[in-house]
């Protein structure tokens, strides 16, 4: 238990050092906009994968707690001058909160039901913030919101808000490893398996079910209030129905229950769009395409996938080190 | 006898139109291995399922103890040490072996969830305690070996063994063993026969045990009930209830009918 703990510090460890390294290898800043997209779609994606692929449920009403995170730091802070730091505690606060309170009912229903109830919520909250346009600025968007700044910090360079939002990210990869390597985690992949035989080891699965979706939809507001202060601008389209799929697909991609294949699910379904760009509407095929295509050949998707290729290429490199060992023997006995 | 460990009063269950228990009264004393027997259909897995909260009782009280748990969801019942298995296998197949013992430690092995979020020195030493305990576990049923395997990847026998040991890392106070031997060939049965004679030893818990190797109900059983049809026809020793001409009936059907 604790060795694969240590190999996911190690790989965490990884990770941050090539993000941290990145930046000056980038030509231009358009590049570190991408990058910083990237690790806000992650720390959204990986709760969701706490959620889905470990704990078993779904909820294709993450975009809803993204926006909801992004738009209560944007009125806090805009609106009301709230210092830029409380309002993201708040925006954080109340989508946890929001989180607690659907969650209870909701988890309830299992399976296809969830779905639907979690979509149907996403779908409510989207709808708000098309509609109450005195607090969200409606359709047309939120603008004019504050940049970071905390504790009297001011994030005044892009470079700047990347290198925050990449310890955030570290943090919620962190905060994530460690529920996983702990009796949360197996609490969780055991009411996943079985809630009967959950309840009968004494895991009050309602509990858990709830604490996982609050964790999850806290670390989507979490990523929503840092977007609204990095982007300064906020719209309703950001935080529909179809982001929602797409970070499911980043979870299904990066194969359910792997944090560094949901990252790589996510960093890859955000630059795949910003390549596209010149088609416009491919996109949406191409997530679906995607998805066909991952459950047809990598059904334990890009982590296992990657593990299988280098099993393979182990297994060859192995194979013909021995034939040659053999062949060279044979060789020699010939000769002798 | 001192206070019965388990004791249940007038259980009665209905399903639909369907009267699955009725006025059914079981007790179980620690140190001791109760049987339940019984024809197909007679009712012991709606029994074993109302004593661990699985199937809510319509009628009758149950303690644990001095316990009232009649009205405790299961995995109250299970903290209070009413730990089950199941007789279709229930592990948890996407952990290894070891991670399946450590969750049965769960409940009783407990720091905040907030401490293993943070990773706490506390949780840490929890989760080494967890370990070891776990460990120790699957050393006493034989499992020590395979702790690393995936659990869906052991034979059948040795998934049993596992949902033995996970029920074990719960250390309860009472264990609720539902068919442990099906499925398993005389071999294997043998073997889990000592070994739930072990568990009582080591342990000392009581044991309550659905089952329908009569061989080995008789051999390790102190006190067998027999249902029929949702009602207890004949209790006693092993031997007593092997001659109650009731029991004989219930089994091979009556000749005068």
């Amino acid at each position: 238990m604790s060795v694969g703990y240590r190999r996911d510090m190690r790989w965490l460890g990884g990770f941050l050092v090539v993000l941290l390294l990145a930046p000056p290898l980038l030509s231009n800043n358009y590049y570190l906009t991408v990058l910083t997209m990237c690790c806000l779609n992650a720390m959204t994606a990986v709760g969701l994968s706490l959620l889905v692929g470990h704990a078993g449920q779904i909820s294709l009403g993450h975009a809803g707690f993204y926006g909801l995170g992004a738009y209560t730091t944007a009125a806090l802070s805009t609106t009301l001058g709230v210092p830029v730091g409380l309002s993201m505690c708040a925006g954080v606060g109340v989508t946890s909160g929001v989180a607690a309170l659907v969650g209870l009912p909701a988890l309830k229903l299992k399976g296809h039901y969830l779905a639907m109830a979690t979509l149907g919520f996403g779908v409510i909250l989207s709808i708000l913030f098309n509609e109450t346009v005195e607090v969200t600025g409606g359709p047309s968007g939120f603008t004019g919101i504050p940049r970071l700044s905390l504790f009297g910090v001011e994030f005044s360079s892009d470079l700047s808000v990347y290198y925050l939002i990449l310890a955030v990210l570290g943090l919620v990869v962190w905060l994530s490893f460690n529920i996983l390597h702990s009796r949360v985690g197996r609490a969780l992949r055991a009411l996943h398996t079985s809630e009967k035989a959950a309840q009968a080891m004494g895991i009050d699965i309602a509990r858990y079910k709830l604490f996982i979706f609050v964790v999850s939809a806290a670390f989507a507001g979490l990523a929503g209030v840092l977007y609204a202060h990095y982007l300064t601008f906020i719209a309703p389209a950001s935080f529909g129905f179809l982001f929602s799929v797409q970070l499911i697909v980043m979870v299904v991609l990066g194969g359910m229950t792997s944090v560094p294949g949901t990252i790589a699910g996510a960093f890859f379904l955000t630059v795949l769009p910003e390549f596209l760009r010149a088609f416009e509407n491919v996109e949406i095929l191409l997530f679906g395409a995607i998805l066909i295509l991952c459950m047809m050949y990598l059904p334990d998707g890009l982590a296992g996938g990657s593990r299988r290729l280098g099993r393979l290429l182990w297994k060859k490199m192995v194979v013909r080190a021995a034939k040659d060992e053999a062949d060279a023997e044979a060789g020699e006995g010939g000769n002798g | 006898m001192a206070e019965p460990l388990l004791s249940c009063r007038d259980v009665g269950v209905r399903f639909g139109g369907l009267q699955a228990l009725s006025g059914v009264e079981l007790s179980a004393a620690q140190g001791e291995i109760t049987a339940v027997i019984g024809p197909n259909g007679a009712g012991k897995t709606t029994l074993i399922n109302a004593i661990s909260g699985m199937v809510q009782a319509q009628r009758g009280v149950f303690r644990l103890g001095a316990d009232d748990i009649t009205q405790a969801p299961p995995h109250e019942r299970s903290r209070l040490g009413l730990v089950r298995t199941f007789q279709n296998l229930e592990i948890f197949s996407n952990m290894t072996v070891l991670e399946n013992v450590m969750t049965g430690c769960h409940a009783r092995l407990r720091v905040p969830a907030w401490a293993s979020l943070l990773r706490t020195r506390a949780s840490r030493a929890m989760e080494k305690t967890i370990l070891n305990e776990a460990l120790e576990v699957l050393d006493f049923v034989g499992l020590f070996e395979l702790a690393k395997y995936q659990a869906r990847d052991l034979p059948f026998g040795k998934q049993r063994l596992l949902e033995l040991a996970r029920a074990l890392g719960a250390r309860p106070r009472l264990l609720l063993l539902d068919e442990p031997a099906a499925g398993l060939n005389m071999s294997e049965t043998q073997v889990l026969a000592d070994l739930i004679l072990a568990v009582r030893e080591h342990f000392r818990l009581g044991i309550v045990l659905v089952e329908h190797d009569m061989d080995l109900v008789m051999r390790i059983s102190d006190q067998v009930v027999v249902l029929c049809f949702g009602q207890v026809i004949s209790r006693g020793t092993p031997a007593q209830v092997q001659r109650d001409p009731e029991v004989i009936a219930a089994y091979l059907g009556d000749d005068e009918d």
